[in-house]
């Protein structure tokens, strides 16, 4: 069974969001589900902080053995970071999805956009289907 | 996942907790739970254990049995003394490759032919259209047989207690017949991997006992289980041909730079003609390799370029875990040499790669 954290928000394209000590900032990632299903990450390929997005526009791929995979905004925004250590161990992505292995830090211009999101048993039920 | 079928050893892959998928009509092991990577340089440190029971045995014997085979590959089986083994392939009139195989010697009127699961009931029609000229025997013993390969340097010192037969004088593409824990079959030193190592032919159902033997005897040395995605990316460093992607029934082997194993001079056999001519006045296209200048995957089928031109797509493609760097195959012109640039659009971007001598990877620890 993969972990899905309550308390995160979710994408139907197994992204997940997790709330900064930052008003508006949150940190991007893919989900343990998503992890498991690719396989072993070979590298990811992230946009630059200043980077904009629009809602579920493609921010960057993920590389894996078995196949690539587009990274989708879950919200619209502005990168403000990324998550330099994934350039020199993309394999975090597989080991601490939910942790060491985020992808991107977005300021969101619209936060109201979180609601609607997954929560974790939404999630669940989606991956399950 | 109904219609596929199951190797002797699918209970013990679930129990290991092997991520299934289909694989030439079989359900296999793509990894286990440590990975593809983790296998992948296991193999290459110390040892890995696959299941390639999937393969297919064909037994040929009868009086004609050397000339049957002789007839029917392109590399010549009478240059084997019972005891060795070679590569070899089977051509269409054409030049075109049926499959790719393993010729084992295993009597002076008896041979093995060890060939890919995808190919064993086209290779068997091909075979069979062939026999009617020859007093031979053919028998299908895929069945009958379960095939567990043991790659990594540390192999022979794993297999070594376990095994009837002294391993050391048994030379790279040799076999021994005896017993492995007790269970008798065919040692083998043959691989797919470039390291050192030994493929065990051995009854279908004593083939999970001595798996479970192995990985226990092995254990200490470091052996892991290891799926065929580790499988590829080992044989792809090494530049070993993939039927299906590498080979087809379109490419001839002196495309593939397997101009080795035809032999012009040995007689008869199917394909002469036409590789006779592939060799004497040259090829349109070469299979090389190539490695990516800048960070990507090169998956089969991406469109390779060259001077701004497409000229085909990506036959093999990885990333390599020995090297940390996108490797590949593609059929290109025969004037494209080592060090030219090509370069291969991944979504939209072309990447620049240089055209390189395989194998990728020098350093395994295969005898020569």
């Amino acid at each position: 069974m993969s972990e899905i954290p309550d308390g995160l928000k979710y994408t139907e394209e197994h992204e997940y969001v997790r709330e900064t000590d930052s008003e508006n900032e949150f940190l991007v990632g893919v989900t343990d589900y998503a992890q498991g299903e690719l396989g072993d990450v070979v590298f990811v390929e992230l946009p630059a902080a200043g980077d904009t997005f629009g809602r579920m526009d493609v921010f960057g791929t993920i590389e894996a053995v078995k196949a690539v995979s587009d990274l989708f905004s879950p919200l619209t925004g502005e990168i403000v970071a990324i998550n330099e250590a994934l350039g020199e161990d993309p394999a975090l992505v597989n080991s601490d999805p939910y942790g060491e292995g985020w992808m991107v830090r977005i300021r969101a211009t619209d936060p109201s956009e979180i609601d609607g999101l997954l929560s974790a048993a939404d999630y669940a039920e989606h991956v399950d289907a | 996942m109904s219609d596929l079928k199951r190797t002797p050893l699918y209970s013990e892959h679930v129990a290991l907790g092997a991520k299934l998928v289909p694989f030439a009509g079989y359900e296999m092991p793509v990894q286990y739970p440590s990975g593809i990577r983790a296998e992948h340089l296991a193999v290459r440190d110390s040892a890995g254990l696959f299941d390639v029971s999937h393969m297919g045995e064909f037994l040929v014997t009868g009086p004609d049995a050397l000339a049957f085979v002789s007839y029917a590959t392109t590399n010549d089986p009478a240059r084997l003394s019972e005891g060795q083994a070679q590569y070899s392939v089977f051509c269409h009139e054409n030049g075109g490759v049926v499959d790719d195989l393993i010729v084992y010697r295993l009597g002076d009127q008896r041979f093995r032919l060890v060939v890919n699961a995808a190919n064993l009931a086209k290779d068997w029609a091909h075979l069979e259209g062939l026999a009617s000229r020859f007093d031979v025997q053919l028998k299908d013993e895929s069945d009958e047989i379960g095939l567990i390969a043991l790659q990594g340097p540390r192999a022979q010192e794993i297999l070594a207690p376990l095994s009837s037969e002294p391993l050391d004088p048994i030379g790279f593409y040799e076999f021994a017949v005896g017993t492995v824990g007790g269970v008798p079959g065919v040692i083998s030193r043959t691989g797919y991997t470039g390291e050192d190592g030994f493929e065990l032919y051995v009854p279908s159902d004593r083939t999970s006992a001595l798996w479970r033997e192995l990985l226990a005897a092995g254990a200490p040395a470091g052996l892991v289980p290891a799926g065929l995605g580790a499988r590829d990316s080992l044989r792809l460093e090494m530049g070993y041909a993939l039927y299906g992607n590498d080979l087809d029934d379109q490419t001839s082997p002196i495309e593939a730079g397997l101009s080795w194993l035809v032999k012009l001079d040995k007689g008869e056999f199917v394909g002469r003609e036409a590789l006779q001519r592939q060799k004497d006045s040259g090829v349109t296209r070469r299979l090389r390799g190539f490695r990516l200048a800048e960070r990507g995957f090169p998956r089969p089928g991406y469109e390779v370029v060259l001077d701004g031109e497409v000229v085909g797509p990506v036959r093999s493609g990885t990333v390599s875990p020995s090297l940390d760097a996108g490797i590949g195959t593609a059929y290109l012109p025969p004037e494209v040499g080592f060090g030219d640039e090509i370069a291969i659009r991944i979504r939209g971007r072309e990447l620049s790669a240089t055209v390189e001598r395989m194998p990728f990877y020098p350093d395994g620890s295969v005898r020569k």
